[in-house]
């Protein structure tokens, strides 16, 4: 019987305590929070050029649930996403040139083109895609956690989605197959209270998302979705869990998106007020962490001034990679349809 | 050769391919303990144990997708549906995830996931367990369709599905499960998928059939030879790919054909290959294409209802007769 795991991982900072973290993680940390957020900045302004088409799902403010959980991962685990992944796809390791040049619709897009900012995949990191059925992705992930148990692998799977895939029963099929057959599976609901414009409250009837774990004896926690090293913690305990019983979790990273639900949605003004907005970004995850870690002493002001000048230039060269790259030639619309032999 | 149940051919094929790749697994409702709602799955829980003969809860949309992860990253999971009719509740699974995947990754995450049961009209089991199935998926690119006919063919075709790298929705019968045939026992005998075959030869008309209306049709095919009509019937066997070649080199011979559906008409297989016998063989045609189709009812629960719902031989007879009546050769 899984256990069910309660932690108020309350937030303990302070100039002269320790922040359990050394300098290398933390550099690690930071760069990966920044670079998603430089990324999707960039984006956002090449959407308004004209240069990304569709929908493009930015995660300004929750970059610390990406960074945090993919830390405590080793190179062979999986992840997998949904529409909203570009986060989860950099942290995970996959080239941000070529995640730009996808976002562009170019050939040398980790897709090939065809899949768009909703649908990145990198097999070279073990990244399984971004979704964009709501709530579709949860079986995958649940039959990834199946495989790796079939094949007798210690890896695990972390699988990302919004609170606005928990009325799915997609998301309760899911739990009860992981906790019935015990996979190793991490469901990380990165609850940012608007599934598009409707919020937590009138959506469900228990918005403790965390607390459904226990309908499914599940281990299940809260955590804030704001602090990236309480994510490496309890995302490490349950990727501990996973390795060693087989066992899933469901953790809740309460965090926030200050951008719309897509560029169509720029503000998202109609369903929430600009006050929450701008008390949301006081605990900005990015601005936190970089108060610890100095204040801390693990890294200095100019370790911060250097990480800053690599993510900005690091953005940069993806932003003119992408722009370089051909579109995809006409010939590749029929291929891929099928796998031949 | 061996003389076995449309049934036990699945079941060897199942078993076969198995023994043959350790990556292939059973996942399903009943597939396990019970050996299947329709017995198709019999003993092999207890030759392969339950770490790849796996009994689901009733989840659907669930364990369809646990396949698809599955075979993301190296299984090959043979999921069986208790009855097509339920496949609805997986739909989204099987079109927007296992479908497009291969695509929608360039390339980079193949899908080998065969999908199974039973499916098309049975008998007296109304609305909901009665139904033609196979429109609903062969409209997608990414998707294999397969329909045979015989144990035979249900065997090889099972056989080459479970070895192809892609998804293939596999839909079998209730009505034929018991039905009895030669059927080879050589562990490599394989039917390519997108052969269709010639069921019968003839040369007046071209009938193209599958399943319990490939029967129907050679029933209609032996009451029209003592008149002196001559029937050709073709079986697709495998409806997307479909073996276009065949079915044209056909009606090129025949010069009229005749579709026979269980479905609805509207948008259904007849309009498919009614149109692309059009398109290839226009110039050969001495009538237009006709279909018989079933009526466009859901299937009604009376036994005189449900068969005015389906294709009669009589409805297939008048249909030769209305081509072979049109023009002459």
């Amino acid at each position: 019987m899984a256990q069910n795991v309660v932690t108020n991982v309350a937030t303990k900072d302070g100039a002269g305590r320790a922040l359990g973290v050394g300098p290398d993680v933390a550099r690690q940390l930071l760069r990966d929070m920044m670079l998603i957020r430089r990324f999707e900045e960039k984006a956002a302004e090449a959407y308004a050029l004209g240069k990304i088409g569709g929908f493009l799902h930015l995660s300004i403010g929750e970059e610390a649930v990406a960074a945090g959980a993919t830390s405590v991962l080793r190179p062979n685990d999986y992840a997998i996403s949904t529409y909203r992944e570009h986060g989860h796809c950099l942290a995970k390791g996959s080239d941000p040139r070529r995640v730009m040049a996808e976002l562009f619709g170019r050939r040398d897009g980790l897709s090939k083109g065809k899949g768009g900012s909703m649908h990145l995949f990198d097999r070279s990191r073990n990244f399984l895609g971004g979704h964009a059925i709501v709530g579709a992705h949860l079986p995958l992930a649940t039959g990834v956690g199946f495989a790796i148990k079939y094949q007798g692998g210690d890896q695990v799977v972390v699988c990302y989605f919004g609170d606005g895939a928990v009325p799915e029963g997609e998301f309760h099929e899911s739990m009860n197959l992981a906790a019935l057959w015990k996979l190793p599976v991490i469901y990380l609901c990165e609850n940012n209270r608007y599934a598009m414009g409707t919020s937590l409250e009138r959506a469900l009837a228990e918005t403790e998302i965390w607390k459904f774990g226990r309908a499914y004896n599940m281990a299940c926690e809260p955590v804030d979705g704001m602090d990236v090293l309480a994510i490496r913690e309890v995302v490490g305990r349950a990727v501990e869990r996973a390795r060693a019983e087989r066992a899933p979790t469901l953790i809740e990273a309460r965090t926030y998106r200050y951008r719309g639900h897509s560029m169509r949605d720029p503000a998202g003004a109609v369903y929430r007020t600009k006050e929450e907005v701008e008390r949301e970004k006081l605990r900005d995850p990015i601005g936190l962490f970089r108060n610890r870690v100095t204040r801390a002493g693990v890294l200095t002001a100019a370790d911060l001034r250097a990480l800053e000048k690599d993510v900005n230039d690091l953005v940069d060269e993806a932003v003119v990679f992408a722009d370089a790259s051909p579109e995809p030639p006409v010939e590749w619309l029929l291929a891929d349809v099928f796998k031949e032999d | 050769m061996a003389v076995m149940t449309y049934r036990e051919a699945l079941n060897q094929a199942l078993r076969e391919e198995m023994h043959r790749d350790d990556r292939v697994f059973l996942i399903g409702e009943e597939v396990g303990l019970y050996e299947g709602a329709y017995k198709v799955t019999q003993g092999l829980l207890k030759e392969f144990g339950s770490k790849r003969v796996v009994d689901t809860p009733i989840a659907e949309s669930g364990f369809t997708g646990v396949g698809i992860g599955a075979a993301m990253i190296g299984l090959r999971p043979v999921v069986e549906m208790m009855t097509f009719n339920f496949a609805l509740l997986a739909l989204d699974q099987i079109v927007n995830s296992a479908a497009k995947m291969y695509y929608m990754s360039g390339g980079q995450y193949h899908i080998p996931i065969v999908i199974r049961g039973p499916g098309g009209p049975a008998h007296q089991l109304a609305a909901q367990h009665s139904q033609s199935m196979e429109s609903y998926f062969y409209h997608v690119p990414g998707l294999k369709v397969v329909r045979p006919s015989t144990p035979a063919d249900a065997k090889g075709l099972l056989k080459s599905s479970i070895r192809d790298d892609n998804p293939v929705i596999f839909i079998e019968s209730e009505t034929l499960y018991a039905m009895k045939g030669e059927v080879p026992e050589d562990p490599d005998f394989l039917i390519p998928l997108g052969q269709a075959i010639v069921r019968r030869e003839g040369t007046d008309v071209t009938v193209v059939a599958y399943m319990g209306m490939m029967y129907r049709a050679l029933e209609a095919a032996e009451e029209l030879a003592t008149e002196g009509i001559s029937v050709e019937i073709v079986d697709p066997r495998t409806l997307r790919p479909m073996d276009t070649d065949t079915i044209v080199g056909s009606v090129r011979k025949t010069h009229r054909a005749v579709v026979v559906e269980a479905g609805a008409g509207f948008a259904g297989m007849g309009s498919e290959i009614a149109a692309f016998i059009t398109e290839q063989a226009f110039d050969d045609l001495d009538a237009p294409v006709e279909r018989v189709t079933g009526a466009s009812a859901p299937m009604p629960y009376a036994r005189n209802l449900e068969r005015a719902k389906m294709p009669s031989k009589e409805k297939i007879i008048e249909a030769i007769r209305n081509v072979c009546d049109a023009g002459g050769s």
